[in-house]
């Protein structure tokens, strides 16, 4: 693995209202992420985890608010510009492209980043990362496990060495050895190169195995902000949100 | 014997061209998933612009470039100018409003160039070629076949071996995460728009001249037999258009030669009722795999 000085994006959100016509799904949230800082947004279904992610990555337009990216508003800029200024967001159900091989889904995610012999390095920097992708290269999307598409669609985003990384809930349906794992690559990517990354996690003790800090998000609300092992040891925050 | 030859011959040469204008279909249905009812008459006016140009500079090739050309420019301009209005609102809107560009175009094209046929010249002669004493295929037919396959033939390269193809199919398939990717998705829908119409119009091109000449419904019979093809040949195919293209060429001309023409385009409305009864997804159809 080559080594790089990309550094983490520093990010800030600020008063961000969201709603899909009716009721806001999102009010007010106030949210800054330091450079390589590591965040799980926790909260159970509903809380508007998604609707976070997906706005960040420009997917869904706030009412009001605004998304500094390493202190520049982006909140105007459309999705595929977000992605070029080092954004990538992981959206959920493991979202690979069915109908393209293994390695033209990295090769779609390497696209804008790189050229020529320095994309098939990219891509082969994936491949060390994730074994079992590197077997699978010529395999359709959708002929993957549930597991190698996840890792795919973390590969995917990691081949274009952004400074934010967004994922949405990737533990979802998959074994807890395979979570592990890709915990372990998220945790790594960040370590390595500096990579900021938000978590959305309903499996929280996943989610803080890695992360610096929490986010509790309930009815569109955070209702409580504490580095993970504050969260972790704290039952009755854990037993009003997190169901455990 | 001798003239079932010449009729398979004809037949794969005709059947090229629908295959062609299918393919401009399956195109525009991967980029944009609409079926676009409007593509017989934006090739038409593609085609009178061949016409035009071709009068004006003497030279056929020069028109069919322009034509080509006005066929990207057309798509261009019906993307960005119209349908790029409809596709946050019902489904059929871009039908409707695709179906009302077909009346508009006509009626315009009518005004301009009145209703009757003018004849337009082949590069080729398309008197059928004899071998021995067979009469076989014109070489007009033999341009034709090889120009529809040709450019199939760099359509499937451009799709499956360059940056812009990755981008194109990306876009078609699943287009949210291709723009989390970076990829400007808008700008391939356009892009897909102007070549499937650039195609459309050079199928158009070579039909016409093989007609009786080119007057506002010139293509509203390539269109439907089109239409056909590439819905049994199902729309997200372009093997299924190659195919199912050259099957309803071959299958029109045979019927046609031994039956009567009258009988062909109720056999080819035979064969989309009963495909679409049996595989509504079309027989290449890649339903199957998504959904998996």
């Amino acid at each position: 693995m080559t080594t790089r000085t990309a550094t983490g994006a520093e990010v800030s959100i600020t008063g961000l209202t969201v709603g899909y016509g009716g009721e806001p799904v999102l009010h007010g949230i106030n949210l800054d992420m330091k450079p390589g800082e590591i965040v799980a947004v926790l909260g159970a279904n509903g809380a508007g985890k998604s609707t976070l992610l997906r706005t960040l990555a420009g997917l869904v337009r706030p009412t009001a608010g605004t998304i500094d990216l390493f202190r520049s508003d982006i909140t105007g800029l459309r999705t595929e510009d977000r992605a070029r200024r080092g954004l990538a967001l992981v959206p959920d159900g493991q979202s690979v492209v069915a109908e393209l091989s293994v390695d033209e889904n990295l090769r779609l995610g390497a696209l804008w980043r790189h050229r020529g012999p320095a994309r098939a390095r990219a891509i082969g920097r994936v491949y060390e990362l994730f074994e079992p992708l590197d077997r699978r290269r010529s395999s359709a999307g959708h002929q993957l496990s549930g597991g190698e598409r996840q890792m795919l669609a973390i590969g995917r985003a990691l081949v274009a060495e952004p400074t934010l990384l967004a994922v949405d809930e990737p533990s979802l349906g998959l074994a807890p050895r395979v979570v592990a794992d890709l915990m372990a690559v998220l945790r790594d990517a960040s370590a390595r190169t500096g990579l900021t990354i938000l978590l959305a996690e309903q499996n929280v003790t996943s989610a803080l195995s890695i992360a610096d800090r929490g986010v509790v998000l309930s009815l569109g609300r955070i209702v409580a902000d504490a580095p993970a092992e504050t969260l972790s040891n704290d039952a009755a925050l854990r037993h009003a949100y997190l169901g455990f | 014997m001798d003239h079932l030859l010449f009729l398979l011959a004809t037949g794969l040469a005709r059947g090229a061209i629908f295959a062609l204008f299918a393919l401009s279909l399956v195109l525009i249905w991967r980029a944009a998933r609409i079926i676009n009812f409007a593509q017989g008459a934006m090739a038409l006016v593609a085609t009178y612009v061949a016409f035009a140009v071709t009068g004006l500079s003497g030279s056929y090739w020069v028109g069919l470039t322009a034509g080509i050309l006005a066929g990207a420019v057309i798509g261009f301009g019906v993307e960005r100018g119209l349908m790029r209005f409809t596709k946050d609102s019902h489904p059929l809107a871009g039908i409707i409003v695709a179906i009302g560009l077909v009346m508009v175009l006509q009626a315009l094209l009518g005004i301009f160039f009145g209703q009757q046929h003018r004849p337009m010249q082949t590069p080729f002669s398309d008197s059928p070629l004899l071998w021995g004493d067979t009469p076989l295929l014109s070489p007009y037919d033999l341009f034709v076949l090889v120009v529809a396959l040709g450019v199939m033939g760099v359509m499937a390269l451009l799709f499956n071996r360059t940056s812009l193809g990755l981008q194109l199919r990306a876009s078609a398939f699943a287009p949210e995460v291709s723009r989390v990717l970076g990829v400007r998705v808008s700008r391939m829908v356009t892009i897909g728009w102007m070549l499937s119409a650039a195609v459309a119009a050079l199928a158009a091109m070579l039909l016409v001249p093989t007609e009786l000449g080119l007057n506002p419904h010139s293509t509203d019979v390539l269109f439907i037999y089109a239409f056909t093809v590439a819905v049994v040949g199902g729309l997200d195919s372009p093997v299924g258009a190659l195919i199912g293209g050259l099957v309803v060429g071959v299958a029109m001309t045979l019927v046609t030669g031994y039956i009567g023409a009258t009988v062909a385009p109720i056999g080819v409305l035979v064969l989309l009722l009963l495909v679409l009864l049996v595989r509504p997804g079309g027989i290449f159809s890649m339903r199957e795999a998504r959904s998996a």
